[in-house]
C-alpha cells in the first residue's frame, strides 16, 4: 500500500478498500523500519497521527463529503507551526516550543483530513542546502545513505522519496524544495510567491520564502497545492485570485504547440555531464510530444547568486531578531543580576547554529550604513534586473528549463566547512525566487556516472502555476513510458518492509 | 580580495546580540574576505538608473475591517515562556542597578 501514489491511495480509500487508520499504521510502521537510518523526522505525531484518521474514517462512514486527500498521510517540515506539536525550525533556539497556535497551511490541511503523521528536518531556520545544518543532526539521502539529501527542505523530500509518506510540505526560499525533489528523486513545486500563505512559516527571508507540495507525481503534487493554496488574510502578502488550475493541468498534459524556453545561462559549463546528458534528453522527449523549443538569453542571472545571498542574509538578520530569550524558546544565563541584554547575547550564542550566525553576521553587515548602497541596494537593484530577464524571456516561451541543481547529491560533510561551493549548489533555483515567479523539479533519470537522481526544473511566470504542472505531467509520462516503472522503484529498499 | 578582521566580526556580533567565543569570531573572520568577495559582484553591474525591488509583489495598504476576532487566551500566549509570573512574562533585568 505505501508504494502507491496518494491519488491511489485516495482512490482505495474512496472505494471503501482500506481505512485511513491502517493506511496511516502502515507508514507508521515504515518510519520506525527505516527512519533510524535516514532521519527524516524531528517528531513523529503518532497519537494525533492515529485520531486524525480514526475521524476522518468516522466522517466517510457517515458519508460525508470529504477532500479528495482526506485520509491521506503528510509529513510537514517543521518550519510551519502546528498546535500543540513540538516546531523547532531546526533550531536550538526552539527546542521543546510547542506553538499555541496553527500556520494556515497546517490548518488548511487538517480541515482537508489530511493526516499530518510528523514534523520533518532541515537546515536550521531553512539556512543550507543539505540538511547538514540542522541543530538535531543531518538527514541521509534514501538513495545512498552516505549522501546528503539536498535542503533546506531534506528531511520532507527524505520521507516521501523512502515511502515513508506519500507527500509532504517544504519550504523554499532559494531553491529549499525544487533542489532536495531533485537529489532525491522526486516532485518539488514552490508556487507563486504569495499563492501559499506564509502565516506561522517560520521567516528566514519574507520577500523570498514560500512553502509548497511535495509527491512522487506530478499528479499527487497538484492535489497537495490545490489543498494548501489560496488567499489568506493573515498573510499581508498573500495573493487575492483563484488558484491556478493545477489538478486539471497535471490530467492533461498536453504540450503541442507550447513553447518552452531553454535558459543560455543555465546548463553547460559547472553541470555535471550526467545532469545536462539527463536534460538534454527530456528536452528531446517534450519536442517529440510536439512542444516548440527556444533558447532564451537571461544575462543577469549571473549575479542572481550574489544577490540572494545579500537579500536573504539581510531580511534574516532582521527577522531572526525575535529570538530574544523572552517570550518563548532557549533562554541561557538567567542568573541574579544578569541583565536582559546579556542573557539575550548568551542564548543566541547557545541557540543559534554556526551557518545561522554567519547569514546574521552578513545580513548586519549588508544592511550597516557606510555599505547598505554598496551591497543590500545593489542587490536589489539586481532583483530588478532578473525579473526583467524574465518577462523577456517569458515573451518568447510559455515555460522556461533548465536542470535543477548543477549535480546529483552529495557527500555528506563534503561542502560543509566550504559556505561558497554549497551555495553555488542554488544557482539555477534561486532565480524563480527574486523574482516570485513558480517553479518545479521533476526527475529527469539518474546520472549515468553515479546512478543518482537528476532534476529537471520548470519555471512559468507568476500566477500561471498550473503551466509547471502541464508540462511536468507531459514529460513525466513520457519518461514513465521510457524506462517502464517510476523512477523510485530504483532506489534501495532500505531493509524495511515495502 | 576583502576582508573583515576578529575585531570588526565582534563589532557586527556586538550589533547582532550574539557573544561568540572567540574561536566562532576568529573563524568567521577567515571566512568573511571569501563570502565579501562573491556577494560584491553585485557591483560588478552599471546599475545606474534602475529601481530597486524591495519584494516581488508590489502591494500597497492592505487593510481589514475592525472588529473583534478570536485571540490567544492568556494561557496560551504564555505556554512558550521561559518563566512567567502573575500571568506575565518574567524577563531579566532590563534597567541598570544606578538607574
Amino acid at each position: 500500500m505505501i508504494n502507491k501514489t496518494a491519488a491511489e491511495m485516495a482512490d482505495a480509500l474512496s472505494k471503501g478498500e482500506t481505512t485511513s487508520l491502517a493506511l496511516t499504521q502502515a507508514h507508521l510502521d515504515r518510519i520506525s523500519a527505516v527512519d533510524s537510518k535516514v532521519k527524516a523526522f524531528l517528531h513523529v505525531d503518532k497519537e494525533g497521527a492515529l485520531a486524525q484518521a480514526a475521524s476522518v474514517d468516522a466522517k466517510r462512514a457517515k458519508g460525508e463529503k470529504l477532500s479528495p486527500l482526506a485520509g491521506i498521510p503528510l509529513a510537514l517540515k517543521d518550519v510551519l507551526a502546528q498546535k500543540g506539536v513540538p516546531t523547532t525550525a531546526g533550531s536550538k533556539i526552539l527546542q521543546g516550543w510547542r506553538p499555541p497556535y496553527d500556520s494556515t497551511v497546517a490548518a488548511k490541511l487538517k480541515a482537508a483530513g489530511v493526516v499530518i503523521v510528523g514534523k520533518t528536518n532541515m537546515d536550521e531556520f531553512a539556512m543550507g542546502s543539505s540538511t547538514e545544518n540542522s541543530g538535531f543532526g543531518p538527514t541521509f539521502n534514501p538513495w545512498d545513505l552516505t549522501r546528503t539529501p539536498g535542503g533546506s527542505s531534506g528531511g520532507s523530500a527524505a520521507a516521501v522519496s523512502s515511502f515513508q509518506t506519500p507527500l509532504a510540505i517544504g519550504s523554499d526560499t532559494g531553491g529549499s524544495i525544487r533542489q532536495p525533489a531533485a537529489l532525491t528523486g522526486i516532485v518539488g513545486v514552490r508556487p507563486t510567491y504569495g499563492a501559499v500563505s506564509r502565516y506561522g512559516l517560520i521567516a528566514y527571508s519574507s520577500s523570498l520564502d514560500q512553502a509548497g507540495p511535495f509527491g512522487r507525481t506530478v499528479l499527487d503534487t497538484a492535489l497537495l497545492h490545490e489543498v494548501i493554496a489560496g488567499h489568506d488574510a493573515h498573510d499581508a502578502t498573500s495573493i487575492n485570485a483563484d488558484v491556478p488550475a493545477v489538478v486539471a493541468a497535471a490530467k492533461s498534459g498536453d504540450v503541442k504547440g507550447l513553447k518552452i524556453g531553454v535558459i543560455k545561462q543555465l546548463q553547460g559549463e559547472g553541470y555535471q555531464k550526467g545532469v545536462q546528458t539527463r536534460f538534454d534528453e527530456s528536452l528531446k522527449l517534450l519536442a517529440s510530444l510536439g512542444a516548440e523549443i527556444v533558447e532564451v538569453d537571461c544575462p543577469n542571472f549571473e549575479y542572481a547568486l550574489a544577490a540572494y545571498y545579500l537579500i536573504a542574509p539581510s531580511e534574516a538578520s532582521s527577522n531572526l531578531a525575535r529570538f530574544d530569550a523572552m517570550r518563548y524558546g532557549l533562554r541561557v544565563g538567567d542568573k541574579d543580576g544578569a541583565s536582559a541584554e546579556a542573557v539575550m547575547n548568551i542564548t543566541r550564542d547557545a541557540g543559534f547554529g554556526r551557518e545561522v550566525k554567519r547569514r546574521i553576521i552578513l545580513g548586519t553587515y549588508a544592511l550597516s550604513s557606510g555599505y547598505y548602497d554598496a551591497y543590500y541596494g545593489s542587490a536589489q537593484k539586481i532583483r530588478t534586473l532578473i525579473i526583467e530577464d524574465y518577462a523577456k524571456a517569458f515573451a518568447k516561451a510559455d515555460v522556461l528549463v533548465s536542470p535543477t541543481a548543477p549535480t546529483t547529491a552529495y557527500k555528506i560533510g563534503e561542502k560543509v566547512d566550504d559556505p561558497m561551493a554549497m551555495y553555488l549548489g542554488d544557482v539555477a533555483t534561486i532565480p524563480v525566487n527574486l523574482a516570485g515567479i513558480c517553479g518545479m523539479s521533476l526527475p529527469a533519470g539518474l546520472a549515468e556516472e553515479d546512478g543518482l537522481p537528476v532534476g529537471f526544473q520548470i519555471m512559468a511566470p507568476a500566477m500561471q502555476d498550473q503551466r509547471l504542472y502541464q508540462v511536468g505531467a507531459a514529460l513525466e509520462a513520457a519518461l514513465n513510458s521510457k524506462w517502464g516503472a517510476p523512477i523510485l522503484s530504483n532506489a534501495p529498499s532500505l531493509g524495511g518492509a515495502a | 580580495m576583502s576582508s573583515l578582521s576578529r575585531d570588526d566580526v565582534a563589532k557586527l556580533a556586538a550589533l547582532a546580540r550574539i557573544e561568540m567565543t572567540e574561536a566562532e569570531l576568529i573563524e568567521l573572520s577567515s571566512q568573511f574576505g571569501m563570502i565579501l568577495d562573491a556577494v560584491a559582484r553585485v557591483q560588478d553591474v552599471n546599475l545606474d538608473g534602475v529601481k530597486p525591488t524591495s519584494h516581488p509583489q508590489p502591494m500597497l495598504n492592505i487593510t481589514r475591517p475592525d472588529v473583534v476576532a478570536p485571540s490567544l487566551s492568556p494561557e496560551d500566549a504564555l505556554s512558550g515562556a521561559p518563566a512567567q509570573e502573575d500571568q506575565r512574562f518574567r524577563v531579566p533585568q532590563i534597567l541598570g542597578e544606578a538607574e
